[in-house]
């Protein structure tokens, strides 16, 4: 590991001013990822502003009748938090479907956030990798690329994100409360990750001293019709290779909203809104999920050891669907 | 004698040091003066190092040095030196001997400094340049020119017996099919360490993870030109190893080099990464070819393997001896051919080739028997072999067919409907498989020392290893037997080259083995005690015979009158004598060879497969096991269990990616190489069917680190294609394969 400087914020305005007035730092919250990256060299900061003692780890009632999870508490105490619990369900189970217990009990919500891709070249520094040191190329297309992107990818990176935290809260329409140099900002979680495109050492659109202080749902918590579907290898501590979080508003047999969002698949969470509108005012059926889960993936492209993925991800869709409005076959 | 300990369920005797922390591992040890190794590896798979570029690092106050081929200590020059108990034929890969390159990961350097933060910071300044040469590392391109080795590791392939060929051509039913896993890892929860003491005049100690300590102690001493005296071993506790310290690895290389060097004490410990920087379960392909008459009589078996070796040794392991063990057949033909790669040597890995090959065959054995439409278990039993056919001998003891019995009835098998997607619940198809298999039940040539104390306390030992297996508890158990002794009166001492001689901890041996020597010298001890005895004064044991004498309760008295007796320690004490000791050499019988000598397994095995998904859960696993005299149930269970987790891992997980544009594996940690977690691991049973065998070894036991993997992945399998109707002959199973 290479050597580096720490400073502890006592408030956010100290962590940001800290944060300026280092080159190449970054913050450490519950260090879930970053210790890991850092002890095989592939992040080298020079300075850690750690954040733990900020107040920001309340969850609390906002005025609107949503929550606002404070970017500090664990996502363990955000999965098991009663009104995360019963108003979210959805964002509990997809906290819950991921990591391990331990890593829950440490990591935050925010971190789970900004956790880094988990692809294999990004962990190797004897490897290529543009994410890692832009410019040298990309192993993974033409390596393995199991795990990777099917949607959304460029020439220069096919990482997918691999938090489920981040899924759940893209089918809930959540927003990230930032505070950097210029003051506060809000930014729904669609904007917060980003496509690869021909920058993919940027996993996000934070700038480059903003730091998030909250992470708001809004009220709609789709508490009676919802699932997080997770495939993976193995039953528990494996990143997805795809999920789905589904949330559905039935009225009479009849659906109001659907919001569905797809992890494993692309350098962020797949939201499609559009094909998500072609379910509303119709009744929750199989045959009328089907056409919405082709229409997700309707453009996607895999590579040698991917492509499965594609027909995964729709059969994955409808089955959600079908167990999020309750229908059995 | 009633047997008060030997098939007891005792509790580990290590296992208080081991959950509170007095157990030590290889890189727990504390010695003075301590510094701190970090080895650097290569970026690439076949080259030359051009130059290492070590300024950076050494500018660095507190880095002590940096290791490479061109300052390295003179080393030995003869393969042999390299040459350790386990080396296949070939030569051994030496670390740092000069500036070529491998292998991917090689190690090529080692950054010794004062704390381990400072070797691994230094470690990421050392510049490396390369000279490239194209590697290969695809199995695929490289199969063509699979060749057989001058001189086999494993079981020679026998000559052919009877018409293999025309038999499979005038089979009823056949089948011809290609079988694959790729490479595996053992990742061992421990990762390979060594801390050597620097005992400061040319002497070192060296706790190394190892499968046996005399085997480190004889590559240490080859090398570097070490006498005997001048290297001692210790190895007392090993977190896991399956294999991989079987040989010693090359961070027991680097740690000694630089402590000859600077004389100094260095630690090496790997990183998990590094994990994936040496010997693997070599990936291999098996085509296999099966005839059956009409009425589902095996009738040809030709069975060809193909495995991964390195380019610079002749790995093999018996992966095609199985069709002769398990089935009988008139007509069988196997081959073992070798796919060189630019890779690392290959490595034993729990059950080496038996998981292999019986994985193959007894997948194509299953689909021989949807051919012929029979019920799978009741087709291997028709095909049932009365003798090994390999070494055309009679089994020592054969209780499979109890195995089956006793497994069927605990499982339900009766139930099951035969048609493949024939039951379902949902969206979840479920499939119920079986598979045999055998293990090797080897006894090697052993030596133990036995003390006895005058506060009554035993002292037995031998230079064996424990690796997690019971391997301190169940010799504990055989001492306390044959000298009548209570478990805590009595202490076995292990990993330690300055003991008396052991085979490497391996091959299943250890409890046969080891174990037999433990009661050899125990029964001298007591043949010594008697004579003892026979010393005092008025003594009743005057002319009695060691037969006429039964050891019990701490005491020695006559068979025929137990009153009259005498306490163990009281002979000491009345021959004024502190201890008294015994060694013994065990060798195996002569008779042993007239005996083909195997443990036996039959596993059950229920899946339940989500129809769209493709997602397996292994519901429920029933292992039927027969493997000789059961010392320690608790302890035989464990390791029942834990072949049964990693059988589940093998079939749906294990996968070392090898991406062959680096020629270098690429999921090197425990997130991403995966092996079952918890959630994967449902209802287990396991049964040990009743089997006696005076022949295998003076103990009866037939050893049980392997049998309990070998059925597990086939079984798993054969269970799959039953839900689903799809056979899938490339491990792992993993869902896109089901999708």
């Amino acid at each position: 590991m290479r050597p580096f400087t720490y400073t502890r914020a006592k408030d956010v305005a100290a962590a940001v001013t800290d944060i300026r007035a280092n080159s190449e730092a970054r913050f450490i919250a519950g260090g879930t990822n970053l210790l890991d990256l850092m002890k095989i060299d592939v992040m080298k900061p020079r300075h850690l502003v750690d954040i733990t003692r900020l107040a920001l780890d309340t969850i609390e009632e906002t005025d609107e009748g949503g929550l606002r999870l404070g970017a500090l508490v664990t996502n363990a105490d955000t999965a098991y938090h009663e009104q995360v619990e019963k108003r979210y369900p959805l964002l509990s189970h997809a906290i819950l479907a991921g990591a391990t217990a331990q890593l829950r009990n440490k990591a935050t919500d925010a971190g789970n956030l900004l956790q880094r891709t988990r692809c294999y070249y990004f962990y190797d520094t004897d490897t290529a990798c543009n994410k890692r040191e832009p410019g040298t190329g990309c192993s993974a297309i033409s390596g393995y690329n199991r795990n990777h992107a099917i949607l959304g990818h460029s020439e220069h990176c096919i990482a997918t994100h691999p938090s489920d935290m981040a899924v759940g809260l893209a089918a809930l329409d959540a927003r990230i409360l930032v505070t950097g140099p210029q003051g506060e900002r809000m930014l729904p979680i669609s904007d917060l990750h980003r496509l690869p495109g021909n920058t993919p050492e940027k996993d996000t659109n934070l700038g480059e001293n903003e730091i998030i202080t909250a992470i708001e749902l809004p009220p709609q918590g789709f508490a009676q019709h919802f699932t997080y579907l997770k495939n993976r290898d193995r039953a528990s501590y494996a990143f997805a290779l795809v999920s789905v979080a589904a949330g559905l508003e039935i009225e009479g047999g009849v659906i109001r909203e659907a919001r569905i969002a797809l992890g494993g698949v692309a350098h962020k969470p797949w939201r499609r809104p559009e094909a998500e509108a072609m379910l509303r005012g119709k009744k929750a059926s199989r045959e009328n999920f089907q056409p919405v889960a082709d229409a997700y993936v309707q453009g996607a492209k895999g590579f040698e050891h991917n492509t499965f993925k594609i027909e995964l991800a729709r059969r994955s869709i409808v089955r959600a669907l079908m167990t999020a409005a309750k229908i059995e076959e | 004698m009633a047997s008060e300990v030997i098939g007891k369920p005792k509790n580990r005797v290590d296992g208080r040091k081991k959950v509170t922390g007095q157990a030590r591992y290889a890189a727990e040890f504390s010695v003075p003066d301590l510094t701190y190794g970090v080895v650097v590896n290569s970026a690439i798979a076949r080259g030359t190092i051009k130059s290492i570029d070590a300024s950076e690092a050494l500018k660095l106050e507190g880095v002590l040095q940096v290791f490479t081929h061109e300052n390295r200590t003179k080393l030995a020059y003869y393969d042999k030196s390299y040459q350790d108990m386990d080396a296949p034929p070939g030569s051994p890969f030496r670390p740092l001997y000069n500036n070529q390159v491998q292998f991917n990961m090689q190690p090529i350097a080692l950054v010794v400094a004062e704390t381990y933060e400072l070797a691994l910071y230094a470690a990421a300044l050392v510049k490396v340049e390369y000279e490239q040469a194209p590697h290969e590392t695809k199995f695929a391109a490289q199969r063509p020119y699979a060749y057989e080795p001058e001189e086999y590791k494993s079981t020679p392939p026998p000559e052919p017996w009877g018409s293999p060929e025309e038999a499979l051509k005038n089979a009823a039913h056949t089948i011809t099919e290609e079988y694959a896993h790729p490479s595996q890892h053992h990742n061992p929860i421990e990762m390979h360490a060594s801390t050597v003491h620097w005992e400061g005049d040319g002497r070192i100690t060296v706790y190394d993870k190892i499968q046996g300590a005399l085997n480190s102690q004889k590559y240490v001493m080859g090398i570097f030109g070490l006498k005997e005296e001048e290297v001692r071993v210790l190895s007392p506790f090993v977190g896991g190893a399956f294999g991989s310290g079987l040989r010693p690895q090359y961070q027991l290389f680097m740690a000694v080099m630089a402590a000859l060097e600077l004389k100094r004490s260095v630690r090496v410990v790997l990183t998990r990464p590094q994990m994936f920087s040496f010997g693997h379960r070599p990936k291999t392909v098996q085509r296999l070819s099966l005839g059956a008459s009409a009425d589902g009589k095996l009738q040809a078996v030709i069975h060809e393997a193909y495995a991964e070796t390195s380019r610079f040794e002749d790995y093999s392991e018996d992966v095609i001896i199985w069709p002769g063990v398990l089935y009988n057949c008139d007509n069988v033909k196997l081959s073992h051919k070798l796919v060189g790669l630019d890779v690392y040597t290959p490595l034993d890995m729990r059950a080496p080739g038996g998981t292999t090959g019986i994985f193959a065959l007894e997948c194509a054995i299953d689909e021989l028997s949807y051919k012929v439409g029979m019920d799978p278990m009741e087709f291997r039993l028709k095909n049932y072999a009365e003798k090994d056919q390999i070494e055309d001998k009679p089994f020592s003891s054969k209780e499979l067919r109890e195995c089956y019995r006793q497994g069927a009835e605990k499982f339900g098998w009766k139930n099951r409907k035969q048609a493949p997607r024939s039951m379902r619940e949902g969206h979840q198809l479920i499939g119920w498989g079986v598979a045999n298999g055998a293990w090797e039940a080897t006894q090697k040539p052993a030596s133990a020392k036995a003390v006895l104390a005058l506060n009554g306390q035993l002292t037995v030992s031998s230079a064996t290893g424990d690796i997690g297996t019971g391997t301190y508890t169940i010799m504990s158990q055989i001492a306390a037997e044959s000298l009548g002794l209570a478990l805590d009166k009595v202490e076995f001492k292990l990993g330690d080259s300055s003991l008396p001689k052991a085979p490497l901890e391996g091959g299943s041996w250890t409890a046969s083995s080891v174990g037999s020597a433990v009661k050899k010298v125990c029964n001298k001890l007591g043949e010594k005690l008697l004579e003892l005895a026979q010393e005092i004064e008025g003594s009743p044991f005057k002319n009695v015979k060691i037969e006429e004498v039964v050891f019990e309760g701490g005491r020695m008295h006559l068979k025929n009158n137990s009153s009259t007796a005498i306490a163990l320690t009281e002979i000491l004490s009345r021959n004024k004598t502190e201890s008294l000791q015994a060694e013994a050499d065990s060798e195996p019988s002569d008779e042993q060879e007239n005996y083909s000598r195997y443990s036996h397994s039959a596993v059950f095995v229920e899946v339940k497969v989500d129809e769209d998904l493709g997602t397996v859960k292994v519901t429920r696993v029933v292992s039927a096991i027969a493997g000789g005299r059961i010392l320690n149930p608790k302890t035989a269970r464990s390791q029942i269990l834990g072949g049964i987790v990693w059988g589940i891992g093998m079939a749906m997980e294990e996968y070392s990616v090898m991406d062959n544009q680096y020629g270098r594996f690429m999921n090197h940690d425990l997130a991403e190489y995966h092996v079952p977690v918890n959630a994967d691991v449902h209802d287990v049973e396991v049964i040990f069917v009743e089997e006696k065998d005076e022949i295998v070894n003076p103990i009866g036991a037939k050893g049980l680190g392997e049998i309990g993997i070998v059925s597990v992945a086939p079984a798993i399998a054969n269970a799959i294609y039953h839900a689903t109707g799809k056979r899938v002959r490339d491990l792992p199973i993993t869902l896109d394969k089901l999708v």
